[in-house]
């Protein structure tokens, strides 16, 4: 396939997981967009690096292994981070009681 | 007969449809079902490319425990249709414009880019094998790894740290 073709299915993607942080007040949602555009990136990463396989594959047959283990290392990364996030979004409906990141606002204070 | 522009067609409109159903559904437990769809979507685009062990990873670790976990604390915190707090129609629609803004900048910047006649390898090649990512893993790539196990360890404390009940609060409360 063109690479354009995942190129803006990516960009699509990413577009959609931003409009969903800017748009919603429910903090889990908010954090399941940011999901949503770590794994539009993962996608590109993916398609990128067979991109550059086909290309340089009579020079060197493993050329292209490091984008997918980036890949992965963003797929470790994001399951730490959701750990600790779903933590922290539990710590705040246990003392106010809701998930609106209106009220956070009080942080300035 | 060529089947794979089909699929590849048929995965893009499905992860594009169940985005948007995510965004805009006002029941928080949809959001996470169509969400899981999504990373289906995307775990299918995996395959297409022969990234086999990603698919199977995204499959595992996303569809599987993170939206698990996402899916107990709703339902832990019983979010739902009528808890939903709604920004405002003009805020929603500042935001819809500027996602869109980002999304016209981007196609725009990038449609005469030099890599237009490049392909993507589908559906052939060894790189997304177990077996050549995971020799990669551990020659090359060994030092990363043990760190992020130390990353995890961190993150499992930090949970656990953060979701620990203060002594002294539950004495006031």
């Amino acid at each position: 396939m063109p690479i354009n073709y995942y190129l803006f299915l990516s960009l699509a993607l990413f577009s959609i997981g931003m409009v969903g942080v800017l748009t919603r007040r429910n903090a889990i949602i908010i954090f399941m967009c940011i999901e949503l555009m770590l794994n539009a990136v993962n996608l590109l990463l993916v398609a990128f690096s067979k991109m550059h396989h086909l290309k340089n594959l009579a020079i060197d047959p493993m050329v292209g292994v490091d984008g997918q283990l980036f890949v992965f290392f963003i797929m470790v990364v994001a399951a730490a981070e959701v750990s600790v996030g779903l933590a922290i979004i539990v710590m705040m409906y246990r003392n106010v009681h809701s998930v609106d990141i209106q009220f956070l606002n009080r942080l300035k204070h | 007969m060529n089947i794979t522009p089909y699929i590849f067609w048929f995965l893009s409109v499905m992860a594009l449809f169940s985005a948007l159903m995510m965004v805009t559904s006002r029941n928080p437990v949809y959001s996470v079902l169509w969400l899981i769809s999504t990373f289906f979507a995307i775990s299918g685009h995996y395959i297409l490319l022969n990234a086999q062990f990603l698919a199977v990873v995204n499959i595992i670790v996303y569809a599987g425990a993170i939206m698990v976990l996402f899916l107990f604390v709703i339902m832990l915190m019983n979010l739902n249709r009528e808890t939903e707090p709604q920004k405002n129609r003009w805020l929603k629609l500042i935001g819809a414009l500027a996602g869109g803004c980002l999304l016209l900048v981007m196609v725009a910047a990038l449609k005469d880019a030099e890599l237009q006649s490049q392909q993507a390898m589908v559906g052939t090649g060894s790189i997304g094998l177990i077996k050549v990512l995971g020799k990669e893993l551990f020659t090359r790539y060994v030092v990363p790894f043990e760190i992020s196990s130390l990353l995890f360890l961190s993150a499992m404390v930090g949970a656990a740290v953060i979701g620990k009940k203060e002594p002294a609060q539950t004495l006031k409360s």
